[in-house]
């Protein structure tokens, strides 16, 4: 039975809002600090105070222009700012400088992957320069709201997307992939938690096959994935909820309540704001001519695309890998600087280190929840696991063993594994002649198992493989462990 | 093109201004004279002028990225007629 809710399809453009990661506020020298206590970051500049005159951060322009030709942009060479007036409280000046008809950037796309392992290309329209507002504190009294003014001009870059998004799937995934390319450019810290990474979004619904946009509503400051997939998730319903009862979806503000997943409107057409924008005769033009475009590019690192085919070509390792390691641009570091550090160079040895960092470092980040730049492993002891386990010189369970005490110490030269190995006495044994005693022991105990093993019972080989292992407490080399025990067996 | 009172009365709210009806009929009279003024450029060919978007012809005036702190948040406090320690205080707002 198709559901009225497969009859529609969603359409859907994102706003996103970005800090930049500069020292300095977009048009004064005051810090931008996120950890300063409140009105300690504020000039007569940022507080609007009369006379003043705003000055452009060069960083900003060029952290703006680095996200343009990052997301395939076209760099517009002559721009200017534009005055955005509204009155609240936290805007000190009555208006926010802003770009308007002349973004930095436009018509760029960038590709996401889907689910499915489909790809799909979401158009970028714009990408413009501007400053936030102040922080109100509403909860203070019933009567009286409190403002700091420390992100007050702090500088962001607002991407602005074409309505190429279908789903809340799409749009999470989308969001995920500007976040990632503006962490590996180091131009936003991407921390959503503290305000780095906002977002709007502008969903309307159409019936499927049709050609023509329904009415939008834009869903406004959604500080987190989930919440920008759950709030567009209830205003597609919403909305076609409504158009199936015949109503109008008329456009409106929305904000969207996480607590009991409804989206509300906050403001209709009628009260929407006329924000009279005009150019700001503060500011002079800004000319990104070919000399200053081509010194931003020489500056470019490698984007995460890119880094991830070089991963799978020059390593030898699957997508999937390539894909989780370079998700994050300082995991992407740390992998490599394994590789570096590691004695065995080849496609093996590769593998094993994409295993480790994907599985074992990942899971210890996860657990204690930090970032890999807190991880207290340096590369060159991973690297000198992995070289041990390569040159079975440890067995897998060894390895892990010595990972769990490496994670515990603190000093580099204290967890070096070969160190740590000899000290703890957990070198394999690869000496078959310790080996073969253990097995025959381990094979005089068990007279039943044994006779079962002769009546047919060859599974049970692996039980003798376990007591043998547990004997030699883990250090025996499982090859020679293998082959011995089934000479053994035979030879009974 | 002309002004009406509606117009001048959208315009005061925007700037969040009250006027009586005397001055809202001056207001429309003065504005409706502006536009009017501006309403003859519309009478030469500008296809091939650029628009002034600034009497300032320079163009790429930048400031380094450095911080210089410039006020404590005493001074900067100092003139706002409602504060506590380190905040300034307004009167509720919750739309936005």
């Amino acid at each position: 039975m198709s559901s009225i809710y497969d009859k529609y399809e969603p359409v859907i453009g994102l706003e996103i809002h970005a800090q930049m990661k500069t020292q300095t506020k977009a048009f004064c020298k005051c810090s931008t600090n996120f950890h300063n206590s409140p009105n300690s970051n504020v000039c007569p500049i940022c507080l609007g105070m009369p006379g003043t005159l705003p000055v452009l951060n060069k960083e900003l322009l060029d952290y703006a222009i680095r996200m343009g030709l990052a997301t395939n942009c076209s760099i517009r060479e002559k721009s200017i700012f534009a005055r955005k007036n509204y009155f609240y409280p936290d805007l000190t000046k009555g208006y926010q400088i802003t770009q308007y008809e002349t973004p930095i950037c436009y018509d760029g796309h960038i590709h996401i992957k889907l689910k499915d392992k489909s790809e799909k290309r979401i158009g970028i329209t714009r990408i413009h320069m501007e400053e936030d507002a102040g922080k109100s504190i509403h909860d203070f009294s019933d009567s009286e709201t409190l403002v700091d003014f420390n992100r007050c001009g702090v500088p962001l870059i607002e991407i602005v997307s074409e309505p190429d998004i279908n789903s809340s799937e799409e749009a999470i995934t989308y969001m995920q992939k500007i976040r990632q390319i503006l962490v590996y450019l180091d131009i936003c810290d991407g921390n959503m938690e503290e305000g780095s990474l906002r977002c709007d979004a502008n969903v309307s619904v159409r019936l499927k096959g049709s050609k023509e946009f329904g009415n939008r509503t834009e869903i406004k400051n959604l500080n987190s994935f989930k919440n920008v997939s759950d709030a567009i998730e209830t205003e597609i319903k919403r909305q076609i909820e409504a158009t199936e009862n015949g109503e109008k979806v008329v456009f409106a503000t929305m904000t969207y309540n996480a607590k009991d997943k409804t989206t509300t409107a906050t403001r209709s057409k009628e009260q929407a704001h006329d924000y009279r924008y005009f150019p700001e005769p503060d500011l002079v033009k800004v000319n990104a001519d070919e000399a200053m475009i081509n010194g931003i590019k020489s500056k470019l690192p490698e984007f995460p695309d890119d880094k991830l085919k070089r991963f799978v070509n020059a390593y030898s390792i699957p997508e999937y890998d390539a894909e989780i390691l370079t998700s994050g641009k300082e995991l992407s570091i740390y992998f490599e600087n394994v590789i570096k550090e590691l004695k065995n160079k080849n496609e093996k040895a590769y593998k094993q280190a994409s295993n480790w960092v994907m599985n074992d470092v990942l899971k210890v980040l996860n657990d204690i929840k930090i970032n890999i730049e807190k991880f207290n492993i340096p590369e060159i002891n991973l690297a000198k696991l992995i070289d041990l386990l390569l040159e079975e010189k440890i067995n897998k369970t060894v390895a892990l063993e010595l990972f769990e005490m490496m994670l515990t110490m603190e000093t580099r030269d204290g967890q070096n594994p070969e160190h740590l190995l000899k000290e703890k006495g957990l070198e394999q044994v690869s000496d078959t002649g310790e080996i073969d005693n253990i097995i025959k022991k381990i094979l005089t105990e068990s007279p039943k198992e044994v006779e079962r093993y002769k009546g047919g019972e060859k599974k049970l080989a692996g039980l003798f493989v376990g007591k043998i292992m547990r004997e030699s407490k883990g250090k025996a080399n499982p090859k020679i462990v293998n082959e011995l025990l089934l000479k053994n067996l035979e030879a009974l | 093109m002309s002004v009406t009172i509606t117009d001048v009365e959208k315009i005061a709210q925007l700037a969040k201004l009250k006027f009586s009806e005397e001055e809202k009929t001056k207001l429309q009279k003065d504005m409706n004279q502006v536009l009017g003024y501006i309403e003859q450029l519309n009478e030469l060919d500008l296809e091939n002028t650029e628009p002034l978007e600034n009497i300032n012809e320079t163009e790429n005036v930048m400031r380094e990225d450095e911080v210089k702190p410039w006020l404590s948040t005493e001074e900067a406090l100092k003139n706002a007629p409602s504060k506590t320690q380190k905040f300034f205080k307004v009167p509720k707002v919750i739309e936005k």
